[in-house]
């Protein structure tokens, strides 16, 4: 692996893979070992994308407090570094064109160090990842108010943990596990306060006995067993709202199963319901996407080597689909073995054997998963807020109240919506806001997310400055 | 504030300062990751309703954590890694067109 720099990078490469994560550094090494010219893009300073961020670089060296499944991540990194791959860290791609002619190639926009440069691919693969599901509840916005995936971030990175009370709210995986990891490195959680709907079980109980063969099975419960010794769980959570004044969150207000308000006095509240795939490159590349009813996101559409819907543009990852770090990998081995195959580096029908070989893999790595996606699907309370005040847009700061008007006033989708109320036009381009108003609009509406429709994303999706762009050469 | 575990790997030390106050933070670090390990819980102003705003995401995703860095604006300090000597400045509300522009 090489490092470069912006200044650095060549006109044209075969394939240019975008994100440094499980997908992203599995596609890179795959096609680099068969002679491609690569270009991996990534936004970090360090390789690892989320679920490894940090792999090589993390302060935290007790190898129990990141836990076994952080450590897998070693020998990926041990693979980039000795792949022929060209790395292009601290850097954003903010534009993908996709060809207009077969003999042209994808036109990406990238920056990093305060240069832009518009290069050539033959081949694309994006590797985004996931973000965090919004989680809009009155006084998500407050300071203090963080994701659970940020605590993961500061203490992978940079060996930090909450300094005072803390709750974390919400239901899924990353909740336990993160309760679990701050109280061994001895800032336990004040409660966990535990969204997960019961009557969620009903759906999942047909997916247990696929769950318990699965790898998730022993490390799931051992997991919900420890939880319960550091720290005390609030189960049947149906309400939250969070008040503090201009400094910051001081406490939680929940209920149980309906029941009479409480409080706890907090100073950081740590939410999280899930990850959903990050599309922001998908959409603006005209990928086509669909709604999956059960993961309740957004998915760009895929064939058997995750190429999309634009031809030479395939998404391997969680930003195809949830599946976490390990099925990642797998997915960036097949996308890059689909790019390669497409470029004449290797037959088609070997192709197609190695690929087949892989995909069987990958389905035995999702075995498991359709229970957690259904055991831990959010309610729709903490999607779809109830309370009109609840901003929505935190850019814009545009409520749940004013969506729900706009609809009224005939704003029938998301774009329709944004030109009313500018919610999704603000810095974070709708990656925070744009599932909750699909959301709430199909219900004012009473359609389903997929009649509702997304934004029309638009470059650049990331901040360019003018000079960058001024410096650009045509 | 967050706090840093006692058994870190020893990283050196990275000094700078944040609306005029000297401060320190470790080699490795964020932006966002220094200014809450020194207490700092917001880092700016909404331009919409003036409430104060703090780091939420850390992934590059929300854009909650602009800071003026160096004098240039709305950089987000989770995605950019503290150097020595890094003047960082809150973000008080939109900006006003400078006088210089309106002339």
């Amino acid at each position: 692996m090489k490092t470069v720099t912006a200044h650095d990078l060549a006109e044209t490469y075969d394939l240019v893979v975008v994100g440094a994560g499980p997908a992203g550094l599995s596609a890179a090494a795959t096609a680099a070992d068969h002679g491609v010219t690569v270009l991996l893009v990534d936004e970090n300073a360090s390789i690892g994308g989320q679920f490894y961020r940090a792999i090589t670089t993390t302060p935290v060296e007790a190898p129990g407090l990141l836990g076994p499944d952080f450590w897998k991540g070693r020998p990926l990194a041990q693979r980039i570094a000795a792949a022929p791959v060209s790395y292009l860290p601290k850097a954003a791609v903010w534009n993908i064109v996709a060809p207009t002619g077969p003999a042209a190639g994808f036109e990406i926009g990238v920056s990093g160090g305060g240069a832009a440069r518009v290069i050539l691919a033959h081949q694309c693969i994006l590797a985004t990842g996931a973000l965090e599901r919004p989680f809009p509840v009155p006084g998500w916005t407050l300071p203090g108010v963080m994701t659970a995936g940020a605590a993961q971030t500061l203490l992978k990175e940079s060996g930090l943990v909450p300094s005072g009370r803390t709750v974390l709210v919400g239901t899924g995986p990353l909740v336990y596990a993160l309760a679990e990891k701050l109280a061994a490195a001895g800032a336990p959680p004040l409660a966990v306060l535990d969204t997960t709907i019961g009557a969620n079980w009903s759906a999942a109980l047909p997916w247990l006995p696929e769950f318990l063969i699965s790898r998730f099975a022993v490390k799931g419960l051992r997991l919900l067993a420890a939880l319960r010794r550091c720290t005390r769980v609030i189960s049947g959570v149906s309400e939250v709202a969070l008040d503090g004044t201009g400094q910051g969150v001081e406490r939680i207000r929940f209920r149980r199963h309906g029941g009479a308000e409480e409080t706890l006095a907090v100073d950081y509240a740590l939410l999280h319901q899930g990850v959903i795939p990050n599309i922001a490159l998908s959409c603006v590349a005209g990928c086509s996407h669909d709604w999956d009813p059960l993961q309740l996101c957004w998915f760009p559409t895929t064939d058997a080597t995750f190429q999309s819907s634009v031809g030479g543009l395939a998404i391997a990852g969680d930003g195809a689909g949830i599946g976490g770090a390990e099925s990642a990998l797998i997915a960036g081995e097949i996308a890059a073995i689909g790019a390669i195959g497409r470029l004449g580096f290797v037959a088609a029908d070997i192709c197609d054997g190695l690929i087949a070989g892989k995909r069987r893999q990958w389905s035995r790595s999702l075995r498991g998963r359709r229970f957690i996606d259904h055991l831990y699907q959010p309610g729709r309370q903490f999607r779809i807020p109830a309370n009109p005040s609840t901003i929505v847009c935190r850019c814009e700061e545009v409520t749940a109240g004013q969506i729900r008007r706009a609809v009224v006033e005939g704003g029938i989708g998301p774009n329709q919506v944004k030109a009313f109320l500018r919610s999704g036009m603000g810095p974070c381009q709708g990656r925070l806001c744009g599932q909750t108003v699909t959301e709430l609009i199909a219900e004012a509406r009473g359609v389903t997310p997929a009649d509702v429709g997304y934004f029309h994303l638009r470059p650049p999706v990331k901040p360019v400055t003018l000079a960058e762009l001024a410096a650009l050469k045509r | 504030m967050f706090r840093r575990l006692p058994d870190l790997a020893v990283r050196k030390a990275v000094s700078f300062t944040f609306d005029g106050r000297s401060m320190q933070g470790r080699e490795g670090d964020s932006i966002a990751a220094a200014l809450l390990a020194n207490g700092i819980d917001h880092v700016r102003v909404h331009p919409v309703s003036g409430a104060p705003r703090s780091p939420y995401c850390l992934m590059g995703v929300c854009f909650e954590c602009l800071v003026t860095v160096n004098g240039v604006g709305n950089r987000q300090a989770c995605q950019t890694e503290l150097r020595d000597a890094m003047v960082i400045e809150s973000q008080r509300g939109a900006r006003a067109v400078s006088d210089e522009i309106s002339q």
